[in-house]
């Protein structure tokens, strides 16, 4: 018991104290995660647009499974880009494996289907009168779509934010794909995971109160936008 | 400039409209009036290559609505719709005005100098920056009208435009119609189911019943010419009678309604079967035998029922046939009526509409 309380008051320690390993590992866990979020988005919001505004077989089914991937394994994930970036993958030749790069390549992937489903979420609760609105007002197709992704803009960013969460959150695909390199590759999920099997309580109590904090403030702005 | 011919649509099993033809020319106001989900909307959407017709076609100054998108973008940019709930985007009054000229890349500087002046056309001055999502109905309804007006279109198309609004405004936006219809000839099509604003604002009416043309026509054909009884009903002709013309001299026939003589003008020979339509507005009352009155019908009966509407009294009587009048509750109450009293109706013989029946 001792030992647990004794890591809380370590861990404050190191947070108030600034201690320059917890910050480094905090500000990669937050770059790579923002940056995946990012270019997923820049993926995803489009695709979601395009599956939304356009009629072709199969739709249904193509979002039936964009709806089971919200919840891929982030092992598998992990497991999928590890394979693919290995020296002996299609991509291998990039060099990216066992880089914050590589992990970025991880949570895009990750968080891709999450985006695409909460972008169709967003779109198809923007109302039919509007779009009309819209076309008539003499739109163009691509005009149409760009307004009513506007329109949708804040239940979108919900969608971003909830997939951000997912990103900084995870373990899996960081640790395969990143190898949990000191200094390089290593992460808050990975640190935690690395430190507590090594009895270090003190430092994986720290980086957790952090990520929680994260979280904390990521609910927070999910609410704020929700509440536009 | 718009033709329909033979259109029909239906949304899967469900038909709106059944085989409408007709013409609409530049600069009319064309209103459709019809009693609500009879397809007034379809057939504006149809207009603005919202929809398209499953059978028949549109063309609009000759131009086959059936085309590439591209295309249909440019026939919508030629006109504007306000629609019976219109919808406001997210974003200030200025953006919501402003986007039609936004689709049709304006210079911003220009955008700013139209969106004011569309928003003083419609009463909303200074209301650039409120939120759109936060007006109230009739406002909205405003800032859809500067929304349409504010990208100078040909062909307006307003749907129920006044339905939501108070008097006032009502009066504000249909002198708004009559004046763009003058200054910029721009030709208006709306629907509405106001009779009265039909007759107030019309060039011509068409009446839309039971998914098709009821009948097309100016105010005056519409509401004193009735071509059949569904028509009839519609505009408000609450007198109709099936008789038999007994004889006619030069045009002005006495019809036997059963065995009530009714004294008309019309041009059908003795021995036709015909059904007459007379307005309830154009029966006056006289408490004893007139006979100077240039009325040709002089009816005596007993007053069965009477209605209060307003400043006018609605008074059923039995005259052998059952007459409904509809006057002012001042001659009303001048000429002492009440319910069981005796009088005289009058008419003349031109505010009758003859038809012919179909043998």
């Amino acid at each position: 018991m001792n030992e647990i309380v004794d890591g809380f008051i370590q861990a404050v320690e190191l947070i108030v104290s600034l201690d320059p390993e917890v910050l480094e590992i905090t500000a990669r866990s937050l770059l790579i995660s923002l940056a995946a979020t990012g270019i997923a988005a820049l993926i995803a919001i489009p695709i979601g647009g395009y599956i939304h505004f356009r009629e072709f077989g199969g739709k249904r089914g193509l979002v039936t499974i964009i709806q089971t991937l919200y919840a891929l394994p982030t092992v598998i994930a992990g497991l999928f880009v590890f394979l693919l970036l290995s020296r002996v993958g299609p991509l291998g030749f990039l060099g990216l494996l066992f880089t914050p790069w590589g992990m970025v390549i991880g949570q895009t992937v990750l968080v891709i289907p999450l985006l695409v489903g909460m972008t169709l979420i967003a779109l198809s609760g923007v109302k039919k009168t509007i779009q009309d609105e819209v076309i008539s007002l003499g739109a163009t197709s691509s005009q149409t779509i760009w307004t009513i992704v506007k329109e949708a803009r804040f239940a979108i960013l919900g969608g971003v934010i909830l997939g951000f969460g997912r990103a900084i959150s995870e373990v899996g695909a960081a640790m395969i794909i990143g190898g949990n390199i000191r200094g390089y590759t290593r992460v808050l999920t990975t640190a935690i995971a690395l430190e507590t099997s090594m009895g270090n309580i003190a430092f994986s109590i720290a980086l957790g109160i952090i990520l929680l904090a994260i979280a904390l403030l990521v609910t927070t702005a999910l609410f704020l936008v929700q509440e536009r | 400039m718009i033709e329909f011919s033979h259109v029909s649509k239906s949304f899967g099993e469900k038909e709106v409209l059944n085989d409408l033809t007709f013409r609409i020319e530049k600069g009319e106001i064309f209103t459709f009036i019809g009693p609500s989900g009879t397809g007034k909307t379809t057939i504006l959407r149809l207009i603005n290559v919202l929809e398209l017709p499953t059978s028949g076609s549109i063309l609009i100054e000759r131009k086959d609505t059936r085309v590439s998108e591209r295309d249909k973008v440019a026939l919508r940019r030629r006109m504007s719709v306000v629609f019976q709930k219109p919808a406001a985007l997210r974003g200030s009054v200025f953006q919501n005005v402003a986007l039609g000229l936004k689709f049709r890349n304006t210079p911003s500087n220009e955008i700013r100098h139209l969106v004011t002046e569309a928003l003083n056309l419609v009463g909303l001055e200074g209301y650039e920056e409120r939120k759109a999502t936060t007006l109230s109905g009739g406002e909205l309804q405003r800032v859809a009208i500067a929304r349409a007006l504010v990208t100078k279109p040909e062909i307006l198309l307003l749907d129920e435009p006044t339905a939501n609004l108070d008097p006032a405004s009502t009066e504000r936006i249909e002198s708004l119609i009559l004046s763009l219809s003058e200054r910029f000839g721009t030709t208006i099509i709306l629907s509405t189911h106001d009779m009265v604003q039909g007759q107030r604002l019309a060039t011509r009416i068409a009446v839309i019943l039971n998914r098709t043309l009821g009948q097309v026509g100016d105010s005056h054909q519409i509401f004193y010419q009735p071509r059949n009884r569904e028509v009839a009903r519609m505009v408000g002709v609450e007198n109709i009678f099936d008789g038999t013309v007994v004889s006619n001299d030069e045009g002005l026939a006495i019809i036997d309604v059963k065995g009530t003589p009714i004294v008309a003008s019309c041009p059908y020979s003795a021995g036709s079967p015909v059904t007459v339509y007379m307005r309830p507005e154009d029966i006056i009352f006289f408490v004893e035998k007139d006979g100077k009155s240039s009325a040709r019908n002089e009816l005596p009966g007993k007053i069965t029922r009477v209605t209060p509407m307003g400043p006018n009294m609605k008074v059923r009587m039995d005259a052998g046939i059952s007459l409904v009048a509809v006057i002012t509750r001042r001659s009303y109450d001048e000429l002492g009526l009440s319910k069981g009293i005796s009088v005289y109706a009058s008419f003349k013989a031109t505010a009758i509409h003859v038809v012919k029946s179909d043998e």
